[in-house]
């Protein structure tokens, strides 16, 4: 039934939106998403990539670890539309689609995905990085179509 | 060393499964101390035998109860950690516990009141962390929207359909119909479930589970004392709980492989729990499999070995999870998504009922019960009880 309808709608009431809450191990991809950059951790050790990211390489436990900008490409790995709104934060933007995301660089995240018709969301579908700015000015990386 | 048949369940009690909200002006541990009470008077023991509790998801306050109750004095007083998934487990940690010479009479228990905060929404109840930061921002809010990525997956992997989904519900619905304690009674057919509002693609409303508040205990001591207590014993024959790396954090980080993405996270549990008890699923008569959601009954079977991975789907079609006729009758109280929620302990109530053969829904020459606990963020756990 919602598939008929427009893509997610933006105008969630910003103030009421839960912002990030930045700390050691994630301020670095809190502030690249600043700069409409989207960051990831690499292992210098093993060279393995991780997300969330952490003070030490989850993989070896050696390190160092090294901040890179993801290029931004990505595919849906799973999603689904939320067609009842938890809070009145995101009453207004129901229906809305969430999925988590494969990067081409091998890390996952979890994103709403924006501009894209709920009907052509599928497994598979390749999407890119954008970024939504929240009531604090700290701007959130989201999904949208592939330009 | 081993807790395999070394203990038994030889009491259990409840409260009535309320709607969520119902049970007001009672306080929680008003709740869980009825409970617990009905749980010791089944076994045919006073309160004051109680020396132990055994708990998971934070657990209650001993004293207090100890303080409302009349337990005189309390020797084991523990949790498994994590939030839903250690229902189960709580009787293998009561085992181990009386088996270690510990405690003599250990009561597993477990309430909710969803007052304050739904448990659907429970993410908001949280402060705003670093960690939950990387999805409380893009509305995942609760269990729902978390596991219907999951089951989108499974129905991508594996051609899973809601009509699937849907008979779970209605297999679990029919059994509520006969059950005394259950709250959800209204027939459901496969045009009621596919006509109910989507709430989380694909999760319906039917495809969750009830918001209850209520309590359920169970009592356990050695398999020694149980032979001379009230009510025929549930020997409890294998308890396990933790859970792979690989599905780990579950719904706050969802990175799993897809060997266990698309699952219930309990494929490791499964495998210990049957190798401590000695036998495999085609040993297991009846089935409490935690039904937060309809997707995960169909992957806990799946992770329990009654089907082969992503072959859920078909065997639920088959009819093989029914009361009537099924080769593994799953949640015949109408587990939670139509008898009652409480947090997975309603399942190890019913458990105990069919080993004992006083179930609403009896299930034929029952000898072996499996309890599951909550598919979430590790521990997840699970139980083998023997008449």
């Amino acid at each position: 039934m919602s598939e008929e309808k427009q893509s997610s709608k933006k105008d969630v009431s910003a103030s009421e939106r839960p912002v990030p809450v930045p700390n050691a191990d994630s301020r670095p991809y809190w502030d690249a998403a600043n700069h409409k950059s989207l960051a990831y951790q690499r292992c210098d050790a093993c060279g393995q990539v991780q997300f969330p990211p952490r003070g030490h390489c989850v993989h070896c436990h050696r390190g160092p670890l090294r901040w890179e900008t993801s290029a931004g490409r990505g595919e849906i790995h799973a999603f689904t539309v939320i067609h009842r709104a938890p809070t009145p934060a995101f009453r207004a933007a129901v229906p809305y689609a969430m999925a988590l995301v494969d990067f081409s660089e091998g890390f996952r995240l979890l994103l709403n995905v924006q501009g894209v018709a709920l009907a052509d969301l599928r497994i598979g579908l390749p999407v890119q990085v954008t970024f939504e700015e929240l009531s604090n000015g700290q701007w959130l990386p989201q999904a949208g179509p592939v330009s | 060393m081993t807790i395999r048949d070394r203990t038994a369940i030889v009491g259990i009690g409840s409260t009535p499964y309320y709607k969520r909200g119902q049970s007001a002006p009672q306080t929680m541990i008003e709740l869980v101390g009825k409970a617990v009470l009905a749980a010791v008077e089944d076994a045919g023991l006073k309160i004051s035998d109680v020396d132990g509790f055994a708990y998971f998801g934070g657990g209650f306050d001993t004293p207090a109860l100890m303080e409302t109750l009349g337990i005189p004095e309390v020797r084991y007083s523990a949790g498994l950690t994590g939030t839903g998934g250690g229902s189960a487990g709580t009787v293998g940690l009561a085992a181990s516990a009386i088996v270690g010479g510990m405690a003599k009479v250990v009561v597993c228990v477990g309430g909710l009141q969803q007052v304050a905060q739904r448990y659907g929404t429970f993410t908001l109840g949280y402060e705003p962390t670093a960690e939950n930061s990387f999805f409380l921002s893009a509305g995942l809010v609760g269990p729902g929207h978390m596991f219907a990525l999951l089951a989108r997956r499974h129905m991508h992997l594996y051609g899973t359909t809601r009509e699937h989904f849907a008979e779970v519900a209605i297999s679990t619905r029919l059994n509520a119909q006969t059950h005394p304690d259950a709250t959800m009674k209204k027939p459901m057919t496969l045009q009621d479930y596919m006509a109910a509002p989507m709430l989380a693609d694909p999760h319906c409303l039917y495809d969750f589970c009830m918001e209850s508040d209520g309590a359920v205990a169970a009592v356990v001591t050695s398999a020694e004392r149980a032979r001379d207590l009230r009510q025929p014993p549930a020997y409890v024959l294998a308890s396990a709980h933790g859970g792979a790396r690989e599905w780990g954090r579950a719904l706050y980080w969802m990175n799993m492989p897809d060997e266990v993405f698309a699952s219930s996270g309990h494929a490791a549990v499964a495998r210990r729990l049957y190798e401590m008890a000695g036998v495999t699923a085609a040993d297991i008569d009846v089935a409490q499999l935690y039904d937060h959601f309809t997707s995960q009954v169909i992957m806990q079977l799946e992770d329990y070995g009654f089907c082969k991975p992503g072959e859920g789907g078909p065997f639920v079609a088959s009819g093989a999870i029914r009361f009537d006729g099924g080769s593994i009758p799953v949640n015949t109280d109408g587990g939670q998504l139509s008898g009652g929620y409480i947090w997975g302990m309603t399942h190890v109530r019913e458990a105990v009922e069919q080993i004992r053969g006083t179930a609403a829904n009896q299930v034929r020459n029952v000898e072996l019960a499996l309890v599951s606990g909550g598919p979430s963020s590790l521990p997840v756990s699970g139980l083998i009880l023997r008449k």
